[in-house]
């Protein structure tokens, strides 16, 4: 079982009140998105799930045992995070970037095998950005890091992915590419949480939502229940027109 | 499936690590046979081999065994120390412009060591006054540094230049009230001088039980160059090993400095060259500064012991004029 369960939890914002407590279960199979403006603590959230920060109330389970309660490199063969910003201080090639997904796999005296090489090629292959294996990260355009951030996170294969906003800086083709590879690991039985700040995407692709409102209410549930104008509109503070493609509902932001 | 090619600078697999270590050992071997060799007095490699099976003349021997070999690895441990400690330093402040001298630590041992020498101590309270100074100096940052919060590699950099510049005035208001006959000693010191060296076994054993101790660490520390978020997110244990980094990093920067005083450059230079030319994986990087920075040291003291012999010149000068051209033309031509 893959599941990511979330028990009472209250997101420590700094300098905010305590938010509404969240209650819910990323089941294997699902695709849970997360909408809210600028600052509503979807990033917060993310890490939270992570272990990156602590809650300031309730618990994060993975696969039914407490997040506390688990190592740092148990953690990280369960649960991937896709992280919104990056740092390289350092000069480091494309191929050696998506290398250390293997990092929590591998026992301290062993090197990177050939298995963990194929799996970095075949994830920088899945993220057209093979040909780029020998460059330098620095010389990346911004779309071609964010793929391989998300190459990253695949070559580390966790069974619960946490993105933060993974459809950053790509183009259009690249946006639905990285979707559905994400609901192609949904398909194949892990639990899937993004931040989005898409909502079109957010409708076509995820089957749960949850809001998060500036002031710290919440909701969530079932894709279909959630995508209602009048709450969108609130949670926006925006005026919001929808249409409906392809069976799924687009909502343009009215002037 | 074609296995993919492995590249330069690519350091994946275990065999690509052990060329390059094979090389610079060999080199390193080289300069300390030549440092040998070379002095006031040029002795031959024949020289040098009758000492070693136990003949050739006393004078020959006590040059040999008494003089130039404790000298040369004294100088290999302490190149070799500065250079690791740079590294771990850069890791950890995600700043390539770290050096082991940047948290104020070498200003710290030098206050130490220069109060010693203006009291007119010598030998072993020298050496033991600097260490607790630059003891002091790591513990008065990483306190200061700490602070109310937590540390970023920014507040520990803006903590250590600030406490680094203060040392900086002690130093130079300890110089100025000094009498005349003994500045010429604490400026040597200062410039790093290995004639005050004393057995180079104690270094030696720590280089080689800290380049032991960081094997298991490699991988990690790659990760944690790609930040300390990052490195959680891929199961390190980001707290601890930064403690264990800056602890390291700062007890080899004290034996350095307590053996040889403060010798600038080896510890940004050398991992920085060895970075240009081998990629950055720390597993490579390390025991790879650990040999190169051991060779420079060794070569620059055989220099600064022949270039006016019989007199000699502070070894610091000959690491700056030698690292910072070969440094600059790295850089000029790196991608």
């Amino acid at each position: 079982m893959n599941r990511l369960e979330i028990r009472e939890l209250v997101v420590d914002v700094p300098g905010r009140r305590n938010g509404q407590a969240l209650t819910l279960s990323v089941e294997p199979g699902q695709v849970w998105g997360v909408l809210g403006p600028n600052g509503a603590g979807k990033t917060t959230l993310l890490h939270t799930l992570a272990g990156l920060r602590g809650p300031r109330a309730g618990q994060v389970l993975v696969d039914g045992r407490p997040l506390a309660s688990l190592g740092r490199r148990q953690v990280a063969r369960s649960l991937g995070l896709v992280f919104q910003e990056r740092h390289d201080g350092f000069p480091a090639t494309v191929r050696e970037t998506a290398l250390i997904g293997r990092h929590p796999w591998l026992s301290v005296w062993q090197m990177e095998g050939g298995e963990d090489l194929r799996l970095a090629e075949a994830a920088l292959e899945r993220l057209d950005i093979a040909h780029l294996a020998e460059r330098l990260v620095s010389t990346l355009s911004g779309g071609e890091r964010q793929r391989l951030a998300i190459a990253t996170v695949l070559t580390q294969a966790p069974q619960i992915w946490l993105a933060d906003e993974p459809t950053n800086h790509l183009d259009l083709h690249h946006q639905s590419a990285v979707m559905a590879l994400l609901a192609e690991q949904a398909a194949e039985g892990r639990a899937v949480m993004m931040c989005l700040h898409d909502l079109n995407l957010a409708a076509r692709w995820c089957d749960h939502l949850l809001l998060l409102y500036p002031d710290g209410e919440a909701c969530w549930g079932p894709a279909e229940s959630m995508l209602v104008p009048a709450a969108l509109e609130r949670l926006y503070g925006q005026r919001l027109a929808t249409a409906e493609i392809d069976g799924a509902p687009v909502f343009v932001p009215v002037r | 499936m074609p296995v993919p090619s492995v590249e330069a600078g690519m350091t994946t697999p275990q065999r690509s690590l052990w060329p390059p270590l094979a090389v610079l050992a060999l080199l390193g071997l080289a300069a300390l046979l030549l440092s040998v060799t070379l002095g006031s007095a040029a002795l031959s490699l024949g020289d040098v081999w009758a000492v070693v099976r136990g003949e050739g003349s006393s004078l020959a021997r006590t040059l040999i065994l008494d003089l130039r070999i404790p000298r040369s690895l004294s100088a290999f441990a302490v190149g070799g120390l500065l250079a690791v400690a740079g590294a771990l330093m850069q890791v950890l402040l995600r700043n390539p412009l770290a050096d082991p001298y940047v948290l104020g630590l070498s200003g710290g041992a030098s206050v130490g060591a220069l109060a010693a020498m203006l009291a007119g101590l010598g030998g072993a309270v020298i050496t033991g006054s600097a260490f607790a100074g630059a003891f002091l100096s790591t513990l008065l940052v990483f306190g200061l540094a700490h602070g109310t919060g937590s540390w970023t590699p920014s507040r520990l950099l803006l903590t250590g230049v600030v406490v680094a510049a203060g040392w900086g005035a002690v130093i130079t208001l300890m110089l100025a009230i000094s009498p005349a006959e003994r500045l010429p000693g604490m400026l040597y010191w200062l410039m790093g001088d290995l004639s005050y060296s004393r057995s180079p076994w104690p270094p030696l054993a720590l280089l080689l039980t800290i380049c032991l101790l960081l094997l298991p660490l490699g991988r990690s520390l790659n990760v944690m160059a790609r930040g300390p978020l990052q490195a959680a997110a891929l199961g390190v244990n980001v707290r601890p090993l930064e403690w264990t980094i800056y602890l390291v990093a700062s007890a080899l920067t004290a034996t350095a400095v307590t053996t040889a005083g403060s010798i600038g450059f080896v510890g940004l230079v050398v991992p920085h060259m060895l970075r240009l030319v081998l990629g950055n994986d720390q597993r490579l990087i390390l025991p790879a500064c650990a040999l190169a920075g051991g060779t420079l040291l060794v070569l620059a003291d055989t220099l600064a012991r022949t270039m006016i012999a019989p007199e000699q010149l502070p070894v610091g000068v000959i690491t700056a004029l030698l690292g910072v051209p070969s440094f600059l033309f790295l850089l000029y031509r790196s991608r």
